[in-house]
């Protein structure tokens, strides 16, 4: 493998792990502070996609500039963690917090079927494919091969504004610290005053909001079909697991790390690429049970 | 012919001696099971296949039926999974009592479904499943394929391939990771390397199946510059594949050899441009050559833009097929029975030999139960009428050249195949 070739795989994996960290982003968000893993994740980046693309196509099918797609993606993901995600941890979660966490798990599978089914209502089997915001963008040459520029610089740019965004609305505002103290010892925090239940939903809310932005962003890029949102949710899963539950910082690396381990394995060795991100997982998780930044915690009685 | 089919052509053959004691009665309705993909990414074949039987069986109820017997159709979706599948069509069969099924569209459940319907002794139609393996490698009374498969589909692509780009010399591959995706290169391989030996394989990708991005392996393709890039993905999958390279100009730099992007053609609009290789799994076509200036084809496809606002691809032209198939066996069986109503074994004994015309030109049933079906490829044109790419230089392919003679494997007919055979097997040559 010679530099040149190097550096493209560098290039396309950083490009993927953008958009698969804004995913698991949000899932490891709400499970950090819910403690409840939520398959129906994957519903919400599929909604985000769907919303963005037939609004998209049907407003510059009617001659606006394709440069509203970015404000349109912004909007349609606040939508989709509000009205979708709002209700369902209003009216579902909410109720199963103190159950088993296998009934947790099937509780969000079966929202997450729900809303398969729904998506096919709203928007039928078709698969949509609107790019006006990927080409509005052009493309750059880089060592004779030609990328997008959404793909090379947009995405990871916005990958790591969220990366810092998060963690700045964590540690430095009041919302931020008032999830970190819910998330610390949830009885402590109601004791001082503080709304959970508030906490939980502002939270739920985010995290969809952030797979529903995922899946605006990558409209542009593939096209929106039944079935994607399964495909993210398990490989939000794998970068979740072997960032550690609740990691945002780990789901960074391991989306990282799982990109470039995928980019690579084309070049070197197609025929791995499917198996790579849970190749990755099981050697840190073999290693490392508690995932690369997670904490093992004393079981409290 | 197989031993079976030869005792229960002679059994039938001496019951019938016996007198009209066979005619059944004309039953109110004739109850037709089809197995599609409504869910799941399939059901981009699904759907308009769906909405055209609903289409053409209205137009056929309304013009007599079937023997003056109207056709009820039941639907199961594919997506359920394969249990569910199943389980479903043994419902339909031995509750509802359907009197044929049309199953299926996935290759995968007509290998489950093809054992099943000869236990349930119901004729089944293997409608749109590809896969050339299930009559090669078993004997079936009651399993016809009223369709080709994929080996003259993939013949033929390399056939086009081979005489339109005789000159190549590298080729990559980029096909989903499942049976289809697998087998149809193997197929298309094992011919490539029979009739053009010093072909040069420089890259083989298998991107999992609902693979949203293609960007690395399109880095890579650029870096490699492969004359030709096979795809045989379809749906979703190649219409993202497609759309990224055309974005990154690997479409101007590589010929597209894509055998079933016919029905992918208006969804990718103008991200394919001119010059690729283009196919639909027989003579499917919406602007088909010798059809498009008759006068009841044009209509239909009119009729089905009309409902669904797109125009009819493949699998439209494959449950057309089917419905054909099952009038003309009931017509054979009727007027073998001397008019009368035919037993249900009889309209089974009706299928070998069996000829009809769907949308496209005419099928024959086989001895062994496969269909022999002619072979339609083009090139890509850009024109003003359509804002998608249309084809030109389309040529179609006779189905009995290119189909594995009665007996034999594909696996090993295809590696008997020398550079001769390109010019021998004739094409029948159009424009747009």
């Amino acid at each position: 493998m010679n530099p040149q070739l190097f550096a493209l795989a560098i290039f396309d994996g950083i490009a993927y792990a953008a958009l698969v960290f804004l995913v698991a982003v949000g899932l490891t968000l709400i499970f950090g502070v819910l403690r409840v893993l939520n398959v129906a994740h994957g519903s919400f980046y599929a909604m985000g996609a769907y919303a963005t693309a037939s609004v998209g196509a049907a407003i510059f099918a009617a001659g606006y500039s394709p440069w509203l797609a970015f404000p349109l993606m912004l909007v349609a993901a606040v939508l989709v963690g509000v009205i979708v995600g709002g209700p369902i941890e209003k009216l579902l979660l909410s109720r199963i917090y103190e159950m088993e966490e296998v009934l947790q798990i099937l509780v969000t599978f079966a929202v997450f079927m729900i809303l398969e089914d729904v998506q096919r209502l709203i928007w039928g089997a078709q698969p949509f494919f609107e790019a006006s915001a990927l080409m509005a963008l052009g493309n750059v040459e880089v060592f004779g091969i030609t990328y997008t520029a959404y793909q090379l610089i947009l995405l990871p740019a916005v990958a790591v504004s969220v990366l810092i965004g998060l963690r700045l609305f964590l540690r430095r505002t009041l919302s931020g610290k008032l999830i970190l103290a819910v998330t610390e010892d949830r009885e402590a925090a109601t004791s001082i005053g503080i709304n959970a239940e508030r906490v939980y939903l502002v939270t739920f809310i985010v995290g969809a909001s952030l797979a529903a932005f995922g899946g605006a962003l990558a409209s542009a890029t593939t096209s929106v079909q039944p079935g994607m949102g399964a495909d993210m949710i398990v490989l939000s899963f794998a970068v979740v697991a072997t960032a550690g539950l609740g990691q945002i910082e780990g789901a960074a690396l391991a989306a990282l790390l799982i990109g470039l381990g995928r980019s690579f394995a084309i070049y070197l060795w197609p025929e791995l690429e499917v198996l790579i991100p849970y190749l990755i997982m099981l050697l840190v998780l073999l290693i490392r049970p508690e995932g690369l930044f997670g904490k093992s915690r004393t079981r409290k009685i | 012919m197989n031993g079976k089919r030869i005792l229960a052509s002679a059994l039938t053959a001496a019951l019938a001696l016996g007198g009209s004691a066979l005619a059944a009665d004309k039953p109110a309705e004739l109850k037709v099971g089809i197995t599609a993909f409504l869910s799941g990414p399939a059901s981009v074949f699904g759907e308009p296949a769906k909405a055209a039987a609903d289409m053409i069986i209205a137009d056929l109820n309304a013009n007599g039926g079937i023997g003056g017997v109207p056709v009820t159709t039941y639907f199961v979706d594919e997506g359920a999974g394969g249990e569910a599948l199943l389980a479903e069509y043994r419902r339909l069969v031995q509750d509802v009592g359907v009197d044929a099924m049309f199953a299926s569209i996935s290759s995968g459940n007509c290998n489950k479904i093809a054992p099943l319907a000869e236990d349930l002794k119901i004729l089944n139609f293997m409608w749109d499943c590809g896969t050339q393996r299930i009559l090669e490698e078993s004997e079936y009374r009651y399993v016809y394929r009223t369709q080709a498969n994929a080996t003259p589909e993939m013949l033929a692509t390399v056939l086009y391939l081979l005489k339109t780009q005789p000159d190549f010399k590298t080729i990559a591959v980029v096909n989903q990771d499942y049976a289809w995706g697998r087998d149809s290169w193997d197929i298309f391989l094992t011919a490539l390397k029979a009739m053009k030996p010093d072909v040069e394989v420089v890259a083989e990708f298998f991107p999992k199946f609902g693979a949203p991005d293609f960007s690395t392996e399109i880095s890579r393709l650029q870096a490699l510059r492969p004359d030709v890039i096979l795809s045989t993905s379809w749906g979703g999958d190649l219409d993202t594949f497609v759309k990224q390279a055309a974005q990154r100009g690997l479409t101007n730099t590589s010929v597209f050899v894509l055998p079933l992007a016919e029905s992918s053609l208006q969804r990718l609009g103008s991200s394919l441009g001119a010059g690729h290789i283009v196919g639909g799994r027989g003579d499917h076509y919406f602007l088909h050559p010798e059809k498009r200036d008759d006068a009841a084809y044009t209509a239909f496809v009119e009729a089905f833009n009309e409902e669904t606002g797109a125009y009819p691809i493949y699998p439209v032209f494959h449950i057309s097929q089917a419905i054909a198939a099952l009038k003309a066996a009931y017509e054979k069986a009727i007027e073998a029975n001397g008019g009368e109503w035919p037993e249900r074994e009889m309209v089974v004994d009706a299928m070998e030999g069996l000829t009809f015309a769907g949308l496209g030109r005419s099928v024959t049933i086989r001895a062994d139960g496969q269909g022999i079906e002619d072979q339609l490829l083009g090139t890509t044109i850009v024109v003003d009428e359509y804002d998608f790419a249309v084809l030109d230089n389309m040529m179609i392919f006779d189905g009995d050249a290119i189909t594995t003679p009665l007996g034999q494997t594909s696996a090993d007919w295809l590696k008997t195949l020398t550079p001769e055979f390109v010019e021998s097997v004739p094409a029948d040559v159009f424009s747009h």
